[in-house]
């Protein structure tokens, strides 16, 4: 319980409703949008992000392609991070995503590249990687809801199991994938903008309607923010773990797909600390890492200025290593912001 | 309020007046009296949620009071930090002890005050004047290296305390040291309680084990729904039957909704044989039908609260069954419980039962909200449908589905936790300790909503550390020491003072 040092008046019985305790009350139609001051401030950074990028390298910044270029780095990330945000918002966390998403690349790749590869269709790879990271996912989830580890350990296992056994199977070769048909699908571009940012855009799209609009969401929601409400209320809470684990397990296979699209490489490499761009890109976007209360906007919002900041780095020749100075900046700042909303928040 | 201590005595050590605390939706302490003499055990009495826990946290420092003055030898002191509490020489020992089990016991004793030289801390003075406090605490066997770890939780208490020796603590707040003892230990405590008082010490101590304060006690200061009711009562003086009553006693005539309906002749809706949880409770049968509210009293830790967590799921019963309108109910399955319709209404509302930061309508439907939707669609207009019936059925206030339930009374969230019930269709509710936290004034409306509920055909079963609310509100009582049942029959034909003889008779044992 917050404390603080004002009085606070509690709302006795039948007080009538007051005007300056509406920030207590959502209103029809933002039933998720309740963080729309938060989000605000994430988009505000964004454009200033972009408006300093426009300031130090002008056209080549603010050029349609180099916008393409932004989407489609924020693109993988992104959907890993979508994933990540289930995980989170149920209390959990998931170490395991970038490894996983490897993991996926490399058995897709390799049903591509050997004995056998012919005879296969490229539908067979991508089905390949998406069940090895749903699999890997609830191998998590199990351990977690079944085995009581918790998720920072069991994830953290399958991290580097899940690397292990990439290495092994790839024997720690990069396997280039050459398969036409594929790399035509995902390698093209709709409407002038990439497979790949498409398929971001419609992870984002289907999370957000998963976890504002539907059974799935409220209950993740209600076991990150009460495990013990939501289970004496009847919650099969160990099965949904599981499946919020195998969500974001589907995600890193996603991404490990997207991901074959992009490099045509299968390796164990792949997504090597993806994990943790993931995970901060979903506690800048306003996500509680307690729990409770997740943004998809939010995380989208988070992987967009990262992109951004990285692009912008590259783009004045700056080293990955300011940028990496810049990116730790900005998670503490974000996370000291979001500390100060969830205390007035709460005071209220 | 009652004062039997003459004034004249020695000028108190401690003195609190008139503290106010506040927590949103609640009032925790409103109006708290207490006098504290050097050299003295003053025994703090109250059921849980009088306030004695925000009491001595407010004096641990822990947290602020909105009013209210503390004197420490007459002058005014301000606790606004747990450093600040020290200092002043006030050391509070929580009952989870908080002492570092890879630590020794003279690190532990001297743990954020180290006798130490330009940062090199100074073993041998720690263990020399860690076997000191020990010898004057009745100690001496205890060796300073000793890992604390590996002590008994009698002997980490024994730490605990020489620690605040070893600060020079002038008020030791001791919260229910004896609930993690064996009877042994507990003389060994008294011991060292008395070493301590008769060094001018004092000693502020909590305990709902009646017969020990009456062992140890000087006098006693009891709290009732974050007031103090009686203070500096002299042990000697009490009968332990009025202290209960002061305790338990009714304070405001309270409308309890009138008498029961009971539907005679009717099957029962809910039907427990036999359960047992090993270690907490045994042999437990009674029946509830449709319209009827059992209530089971007993002391806090008999076991009230586990029946209704077993009975609900929540717990897997080592024997017995649990039988709903005749139908054998899965054993240690919430899910299986919750589908037969029973619903609990946690005595730890906040942490066990609500979504604090989630608006009202989705805590109402937090078991239902899977039938408002469709292919796993959410439709929150239906689910803000029926928590609009139920806000008005309740009167729930204020009536708006879209508040977040943290800024809601006690009372209220109450509400909306058999609002998520009535939702269900659940007919069989069970409700832990209904009225905590719930403003004395706003406790009618919950007793009248409970015989309603009956009325309509629900069957009840209702604990409650409030006697007169389980007597009056009950058509059957079940009375529990110990775990056991040691009296079951109609409400009628018992009384508050016959309850608490079997209470007493059956915890001596």
């Amino acid at each position: 319980m917050t404390t603080t040092d004002a009085p606070q008046t509690p709302a006795e019985g039948p007080a009538p409703e007051r005007g300056h305790e509406d920030a207590g009350t959502r209103r029809r139609g933002l039933p998720s949008l309740g963080g729309l001051g938060r989000d605000l401030g994430l988009i505000l950074a964004l454009v200033a992000l972009v408006v300093l990028g426009g300031a130090t390298s002008g056209e080549r910044f603010l050029s349609v392609g180099n916008l393409m270029v932004i989407l489609q780095q924020a693109a993988i990330i992104g959907v890993l991070s979508i994933g990540v945000t289930f995980v989170i918002t149920s209390g959990g966390i998931d170490l395991s995503v970038g490894s996983v998403m490897g993991l996926a690349t490399v058995w897709a790749s390799t049903l591509a590249t050997q004995t056998m590869a012919q005879d296969i269709h490229w539908v067979v790879m991508i089905f390949a990687a998406l069940a090895v990271g749903t699999a890997a996912g609830v191998i998590n989830g199990l351990i977690v809801a079944y085995g009581n580890v918790v998720s920072f350990i069991a994830t953290l296992a399958m991290l580097v199991a899940a690397r292990g056994l990439a290495e092994i199977i790839s024997d720690r070769r990069t396997q280039i994938v050459r398969v036409d048909p594929f790399l035509d699908a995902f390698r093209g571009s709709v409407l002038g903008v990439p497979v790949i940012v498409w398929i971001f855009v419609l992870v984002a799209a289907a999370g957000w309607f998963l976890l504002n609009r539907t059974t799935f969401g409220r209950r993740t929601v209600a076991i990150g923010g009460n495990p013990e409400a939501a289970r004496l209320a009847g919650i099969k809470i160990r099965r949904h773990t599981v499946m919020v684990f195998a969500l974001s397990g589907l995600t890193a296979g996603i991404a490990g797909v997207m991901m074959l699209a992009r490099t045509t490489a299968g390796t164990s490499t792949n997504g090597y600390l993806y994990e943790l761009d993931a995970i901060a890109a979903v506690v800048v976007g306003g996500t509680l890492l307690i729990g409770g209360r997740g943004t998809i906007i939010g995380t989208v919002l988070g992987v967009l200025i990262f992109a951004t900041l990285s692009n912008l780095f590259i783009q004045n020749n700056l080293s990955i290593s300011a940028q990496s100075l810049a990116k730790g900046a900005i998670i503490v700042v974000a996370v000291l912001l979001q500390q100060r909303f969830a205390a007035r928040s709460r005071s209220s | 309020m009652v004062t039997v201590d003459p004034p004249g005595g020695p000028a108190p050590l401690l003195r609190m007046t008139g503290i106010v605390k506040h927590f949103p939706g609640a009032k925790a302490l409103d109006g708290v009296d207490l006098e504290v003499r050097a050299g003295e055990v003053h025994c703090l009495l109250g059921q849980n949620g009088a306030g004695k826990s925000t009491l001595i946290k407010t004096l641990a420092g822990a947290h602020r009071p909105d009013r209210g003055e503390i004197l420490m030898d007459g002058s005014t002191v301000s606790i606004d930090s747990p450093t600040a509490a020290l200092r002043l020489g006030i050391a509070t020992m929580y009952q989870e002890l908080d002492v570092v089990d890879g630590l020794s016991i003279a690190e532990n004793v001297f743990l954020g005050h180290e006798l130490q030289q330009a940062g090199v801390l100074r073993r041998g003075e720690t263990h020399a004047r860690t076997r000191d406090l020990l010898a004057r605490l009745g100690h001496p066997e205890l060796p300073p290296h000793r890992e604390v770890g590996q002590l008994s939780a009698a002997g980490k208490q024994i730490v605990s305390m020489a620690r605040a020796m070893s600060r020079d603590a002038r008020v030791i707040v001791m919260d229910e040291p004896s609930a993690v003892l064996d009877p042994e230990e507990v003389d060994n405590l008294f011991r060292v309680v008395d070493a301590v008082t008769a060094e001018g010490v004092a000693v502020v101590y909590i305990s709902h084990r009646l017969e020990e304060i009456r062992r140890i006690g000087d006098r006693v200061t009891v709290l009732k729904d974050g007031r103090t009711v009686a203070t500096n009562l002299r042990v000697e003086d009490e009968t332990t039957a009025e202290v209960i009553s002061l305790m338990t006693g009714r304070e405001v005539v309270t409308d309890f909704g009138g008498g029961s309906a009971g539907l005679q002749g009717e099957e029962p809706l809910l039907d427990v044989s036999g359960l047992s949880l090993a270690g907490t409770f045994e042999d437990v049968t009674f029946a509830v039908r449709p319209g009827e509210v059992v209530g089971i009293a007993g002391l806090v830790g008999a076991g009230r609260s586990e029946i209704l967590e077993t009975v609900f799921g929540a717990r897997r019963a080592t024997a017995g069954q649990v039988r709903v309108d005749g139908r054998d109910l899965a054993c240690g399955s919430v899910p299986a419980a919750v589908a037969a319709g029973i619903g609990l209404a946690p005595e730890e509302r906040k942490s066990q039962g609500l979504l604090l930061d989630e608006p009202v309508f989705r805590n109402i439907t937090l078991s239902t909200f899977d039938r408002f939707a469709r292919g796993g669609v959410l439709d929150e207009r239906a689910e803000r449908r029926v928590a609009d019936e139920q806000i008005a059925a309740l009167s729930l206030a204020p009536a708006d589905p879209g508040r977040i339930t943290r800024t809601l009374s006690g009372g209220n969230q109450q509400k909306v936790m058999l609002a998520r019930w009535l939702v269900h269709g659940c007919r069989v509710l069970l409700l832990d300790e209904p009225t905590r936290g719930v403003d004395v004034g706003a406790r009618s409306e919950i007793y009248r909503l409970i015989r309603r509920l009956a009325a309509d055909g629900a069957a009840i079963v209702l604990v409650s550390s409030e006697l007169e609310e389980v007597l009056q509100l009950s058509d059957q009582v079940l009375v529990l020491a110990d775990g056991r049942v040691v009296h079951q029959g109609p409400a009628d034909d018992i009384d508050e003072h016959r309850v608490l003889d079997l209470v007493m008779e059956g915890t001596h044992t």
